[in-house]
């Protein structure tokens, strides 16, 4: 598809970008002035996004299939001979649907924050970095090149660390926000050199120019380009080897969590791989290792999500585990790429719904996030309860809801993949299946009903450290939850709804697909709704369902987690990510620290010293023949630089 | 021909201040010599250093606004050399006082001038607890400023090291006798290295005077004049020892590893005013002379040394960023960053690509103002604190929000987030070189994951977590003064916009390294499969 200027309306385009960025400068600078107004500008900034970015899209629809990619130059950023990188917007169908997930489901999530931030005095910068976020991820997702990408890709790594790190003044929040940041970095250099490698291959990294001659460069050069680009795409999505990561950035306030690391910037490494999909349709060996990602992260998140007690973790591991299936679908080529977005669609609602909810139950618990301690609380959050149930429903793929349609869809993508890969992607998928209904009823089950576990006095700490639990702390008085105010509620109401409608409006009748179709191509086949490996992976669930309720719903739930077995204690422990990341990468770094440090004040320094010692020495016996004048330095340096001039002169060079 | 004398001018305003600054009197009476102290009041002298200071800052202003004023005179597609005066000297030897700018003298001067207030202003009262004579380290500072623009502006090799050899001697005093800590030693170990990297210059800069007076390009008459010797035509094995006195000098100053060991000592002991001139603007005589003198002079030579060079760099950019993680003072951790920053600016120059050079120049102007206003900043924190050890701090954040603010965006500077400058010049560095060394640029990009571990470890350990007691008692309440915000903020803002909107300056910079090119005969790279469609229609 050709890419057209921006006309009309789409000519003001740069005001998606422009509405947030203002936000985030004045909340940011204008500092405690805008306290009392603060998080007012924030959601409207971000309405105002949403509402124009509204206007685009009708105003896209209304154009054919064909010319709904428009392209607005904004400026040229770094022009330095051959090498031009501009600012500019690419506004097509794939952008499109991005925009309208940002602003949409962001709005509401600052519309929850107003209330879920109320009593923090800092809640105005809060605000300012949401912004921050808003207009770094639009930028993202709307840059016409990669440079311009990857400058909104780092962005939105900024905001997440500001995020993760927002409650700066206790001890973990920022060691995690760090821990993000780096982890993302070492993905950022795959995507680095990607662009290194464009510019020096097709002397440009434009999307257009790019994907134009992705194919004229050879398989050699697509297949390394997707392999960095996948690099990227692991770091900002969470998948392994890179995955770590996510699960501390639980630390952050839990809109964060919702918007960040749960709907839209872990989304990311998907949205790079099926924008670039020129350059992975044209490698198997790229799209092959894109599968395998997906479908080993999709069982590592969904094993942890199964084991952690506390709530927010264990939907971070079910984000991993679900983003897993989108990339697996991406790695599918145009057979997945449009179930990988419906999903990440879908799931940005179910999701973002889930942890909002999970943030209702917190702000009605002061602050508790062990599961344990929770246990009937339908009762008490009725409206919690109501949307966080749809948003489960929906995530286990229970017909007509949501995931049903959208995680079907990969599932049998990756079934028609054939061959033995597509055998083994195909189980993976329909196990993660399994596993996602088994820890989701988990969640369901030990939070919403059962007995309450939260007005026992809780045990002293302490009891067994190693379980990698957060341990119950003796609460110093009762609690008392209670249903969260309706600015939090309202926002949670309107996303369960997109978790129960979405995946059937964007699958059936083939909405999204024919909308897509100009960016990404068309799957090679159609689907029924019911097929095969559909209803096998429904009957998994339903079995995880039963299992869970067997193990959490029929049996009083300890409020010490028991010991558990082997595959139990690796799975709280993340299945070990973090201690294969200290022993194979922090351990032998600090020590390169350390022996560069000693090395750089012992042996090169050193060494100078040592010789400055022995010439002055030397310089014991020279003394006699020093004068002290200057004049007769100069004079000596002079002679010595002549002497130096006559031997070259001599030799004749 | 000479123009207007612009530069001279530009030049001459600090030096001019440094002579009034050192005739106001310090002490109650104007008896020269007097060394009975306590013959005035305390807050006589207080007075006096307050004019001192005053002085310093208003000429330093009226030297920025002269380089603004003669910056606009400068036109990017003219000729090479512009602004230019040629004066004989000493005409026995050919030697001239001869000054021009191509664009990349021109934005170095351009970012001296808008440092040196900066600097002033946050080093006002940084020396005067130390009972020295306030004004003389304010005069040291103008010489020194003047020094610099001279060495930037020389066009006559010999006059530009007559600058770059003067250009110590303030920068001695200034660490020697106003700096802190093993302040000596770190002068001795800073004015000794200079010293033998300049004496191996002056031997190449004589031989290359005796070759030109063999050249019939001069007409058989010796000349330093740069864009005479240009045409000489050198031997290639000539070539290289020539180069290599060139290229050892400046590695010195640069500072490039091995060399580097001077830096961190002189870092750690200079006041941080001192410490950003001399990293900020000395140092960059060192990559300067590169381009200007080792590229243009012998470009022979310069593309025989490349592999050796590049990988010295790239082992600059990592060694530098390993040993900063390992830092546990904040002024020897940011000395470190630079050594790791200054072997991307040599990584650039040598990759001999218009990306490489362009963000090689940029990457210059950049470091000066990220690093001043990271130096300037942990200098407000050490004067508060009276230490300069990371483990002193710990969430400073929570009391001094605004100071926190502006350390963090300079800080992201300094890890290259895109939006900030540093980041273009570091990626126009990376991509240039990856144009034609791909395994070096690889290595060298693995820097930006360094670079965050360094940043970001130190701003956790320094701003977030827990407030410390101690950190509670010295800091509440104590957020930056107004003279403080002068200070930074105008730093700060060139930093986001210079992240931004790059062109007006890269503009500037571009014909200037496209003519170096030229002049040493390298085109850039062809693309292997260069783009067919373009990406939509550009209005």
């Amino acid at each position: 598809m050709t890419t057209l200027a921006a006309t009309g309306v789409l000519r003001a385009s740069w005001l998606l970008l422009a509405f947030p960025v203002f936000g985030a400068a004045v909340l940011l600078i204008g500092g405690r002035r805008t306290d009392k107004w603060g998080h007012l500008l924030g959601v409207t900034m971000s309405l105002a996004s949403f509402v124009y970015g509204m206007i685009a899209y009708f105003t896209l629809l209304g154009y054919p299939a064909a010319e709904r990619s428009r392209d607005l130059h904004m400026f040229s950023w770094v022009p330095v001979a051959g090498f031009q990188a501009n600012i500019g917007i690419l506004i097509d169908p794939l952008s499109m649907c991005f925009v309208l997930l940002i602003t949409g489901v962001g709005s509401l999530i600052l519309i929850y924050s107003v209330g879920y931030m109320a009593h923090d005095v800092e809640r105005r910068r809060f605000f300012g970095y949401l912004n921050l976020f808003i207009a770094a991820m639009l930028l993202l997702v709307l840059a016409d090149n990669y440079l311009a990408l990857y400058a909104g890709w780092e962005g939105v790594g900024l905001a997440s660390y500001l995020l993760i790190g927002f409650w700066q003044f206790k001890p973990a929040p920022p060691v995690a926000a760090k821990k993000a940041f780096i982890a993302n970095r070492v993905g950022d250099v795959g995507l680095s050199i990607a662009i290194m490698l464009m510019f020096a291959e097709f002397g440009s990294f434009n999307f257009g120019p790019v994907f134009a001659s992705a194919h004229s460069g050879g398989t050699g050069v697509t297949t390394a380009l997707g392999l960095l680009l996948l690099l990227g795409a692991c770091g900002k999505s969470a998948q392994v080897p890179l995955q770590s990561w996510l699960l501390d950035a639980m630390e952050g306030p839990t809109p964060v969590s919702a918007l960040i690391h749960a709907a839209t910037m872990v989304t990311a490494g998907v949205y790079l791989i099926v924008r670039s999909n020129p350059i992975f349709n044209d490698s198997p060996a790229a799209q092959l290792a894109v599968t395998v990602v997906g479908a080993v992260t999709l069982l590592v998140g969904a094993i942890i999500g199964c084991a952690k007690d506390d709530i927010k973790k264990a939907l971070a591991g079910s984000t991993m585990s679900q983003i897993g299936y989108m990339m697996l679908a991406a790695g599918l080529g145009p057979a997945g790429y449009v179930f990988a977005i419906a999903h990440l669609l879908a799931h940005g609602f179910f999701k973002a719904g889930l942890f909002l909810g999970a943030g209702s139950v917190m702000h009605g618990m002061e602050d508790e996030v062990n599961m344990r301690r929770y246990g009937a609380l339908r009762k008490f959050l009725p409206y919690t309860f109501v949307t966080f149930g749809l948003g489960y429903l929906a995530i286990i793929g229970i017909p007509p809801f949501s995931g049903f349609f959208t995680k079907d869809g990969i599932i049998d993508a990756a079934w028609e993949k054939g061959g033995t890969s597509g055998w083994i992607l195909a189980a993976c998928a329909i196990t993660g299946a399994g596993i996602t209904a088994f820890y989701m009823t988990r969640v369901m089950l030990m939070t919403y009903f059962g007995a309450k576990r939260w007005d026992e006095p809780g045990p002293q700490g302490g009891a067994e450290p190693r379980t990698g639990q957060p341990q119950p702390q003796p609460h110093e008085h009762a609690l008392h939850p209670h249903e969260s105010p309706w600015v939090m509620v309202f926002p949670m109401i309107i996303l369960a709804i997109g978790s129960v409608g979405a995946g059937a409006f964007l699958i059936i009748n083939g909405r999204l697909q024919s909308f897509l179709a100009p960016v990404v191509g068309v799957p090679p086949e159609a689907h029924g709704i019911w097929t095969w490996p559909g209803i096998i992976a429904l009957a998994l669930a339903l079995a995880g369902v039963g299992l869970a309720w067997t193990m959490y719903g029929r049996v009083p739930v300890p409020a010490m987690a028991p010991r558990g077995s082997i595959f139990a204690r690796a799975a709280r422990q993340d299945l070990y990510g973090d201690a294969f990341n200290e022993s194979v990468l922090m351990r032998p770094g600090q020590w390169l620290t350390r022996l560069s440090v000693y090395f750089d004040n012992r042996g090169v320094d050193g060494l100078v010293n040592t010789i400055a010692a022995i010439i002055g020495g030397s310089s014991g016996r020279l003394r006699r023949i020093q004068t002290g004048f200057a004049r007769s330095y100069a004079l000596s340096m002079l002679i010595g630089a002549v002497l130096l001039v006559a031997g070259l002169l001599v030799v004749r060079l | 021909m000479n123009s207007f004398p612009w530069l001279t001018v530009a030049g001459g305003i600090p030096l001019l201040g440094a002579v009034v600054l050192v005739l106001v009197p310090s002490r109650g009476a104007l008896s020269p010599g007097d060394s009975a102290p306590g013959d005035s009041a305390p807050g006589d002298i207080a007075a006096r250093n307050r004019l001192a200071k005053l002085l310093a800052l208003a000429f330093s202003l009226v030297t920025l606004v002269w380089v603004i004023v003669m910056a606009t005179r400068f036109n990017a597609s003219g000729p090479r050399y512009q602004l230019t005066e040629t004066y004989s000297w000493i005409p026995q030897f050919g030697v001239h006082y001869a000054v021009g700018v191509d664009g990349i003298a021109l934005v170095l001067i351009g970012m001296t001038a808008v440092l040196q207030p900066a600097v002033i202003l946050a080093s006002w009262n940084d020396v005067d607890v130390l009972g020295k004579p306030v004004k003389n380290y304010f005069a040291l500072m103008m010489v020194l400023q003047t020094m610099t623009i001279g060495v930037f502006a020389a066009t006559d090799v010999f006059l530009f090291y007559v600058f770059f050899e003067a250009m110590l001697i303030p920068m001695y005093f200034m660490i020697g006798s106003f700096g802190v800590g093993a302040r000596q030693y770190a002068a001795v170990k800073f004015l000794l290295y200079s010293l033998l990297g300049g004496l191996l210059m002056l031997v190449a800069v004589i031989a290359l005077y005796v070759y030109s007076g063999e050249s019939a390009a001069t007409g058989h008459h010796g000349t330093f004049l740069i864009q005479t010797l240009v045409n000489v035509t050198l031997s290639s094995t000539t070539q290289k020892w020539l180069f290599l006195g060139f290229f050892i000098a400046f590695a010195i100053k640069a500072p490039l590893w091995p060399f580097h060991t001077w830096l961190p000592d002189a870092t750690a002991s200079a006041q941080p005013g001192a410490a950003v001139l001399m990293l900020g603007v000395m140092d960059k005589v060192g990559t300067f002379g590169m381009i200007r003198y080792c590229l243009e002079l012998f470009p022979a030579a310069a593309h025989y040394f490349t592999v050796l060079i590049i990988t010295l760099a790239v082992i600059s950019v990592l060694y530098g960023a390993i040993v900063a993680i390992g830092q546990t003072s904040l002024k020897r951790l940011i000395g470190y960053t630079s050594i790791s920053h200054f072997g991307f600016i040599v990584l650039g120059i040598f990759a001999l690509t218009s990306q490489g050079g362009s963000g090689a120049t940029l990457y210059m102007v950049n470091h000066g103002f990220v690093t001043g206003a990271l130096f300037l900043l942990i200098g407000f924190l050490i004067a508060r604190r009276g230490s300069d050890k990371i483990a002193d701090y710990g969430g400073v954040q929570k009391i001094m929000p605004v100071f926190a603010g502006l350390f963090l965006v300079s800080g992201l500077a300094g890890l290259s987030m895109p939006g900030l400058s540093t980041f273009v010049s570091e990626f126009l560095v990376l991509v240039g070189t990856f144009d034609r060394y791909k395994v070096p640029a690889v290595f060298a990009t693995v820097g930006i994951i360094l670079a965050a571990i360094y940043i970001l470890w130190m701003y956790q350990r320094t701003m977030n977590g827990p407030t410390p007691e101690p950190v509670a008692a010295q800091l509440t309440g104590r957020d930056l003064r107004a003279r403080e915000l002068l200070a930074v903020v105008p730093l700060v803002a060139l930093i986001i916009a210079m992240g931004v909107y790059p062109k007006p300056v890269l503009d500037v910079i571009n014909p200037a390294v496209h003519s170096t090119l030229t002049q040493i005969h390298v085109t850039d790279p062809v693309p292997a499969h260069p783009a067919t469609a373009q990406n939509g229609a550009q209005p």
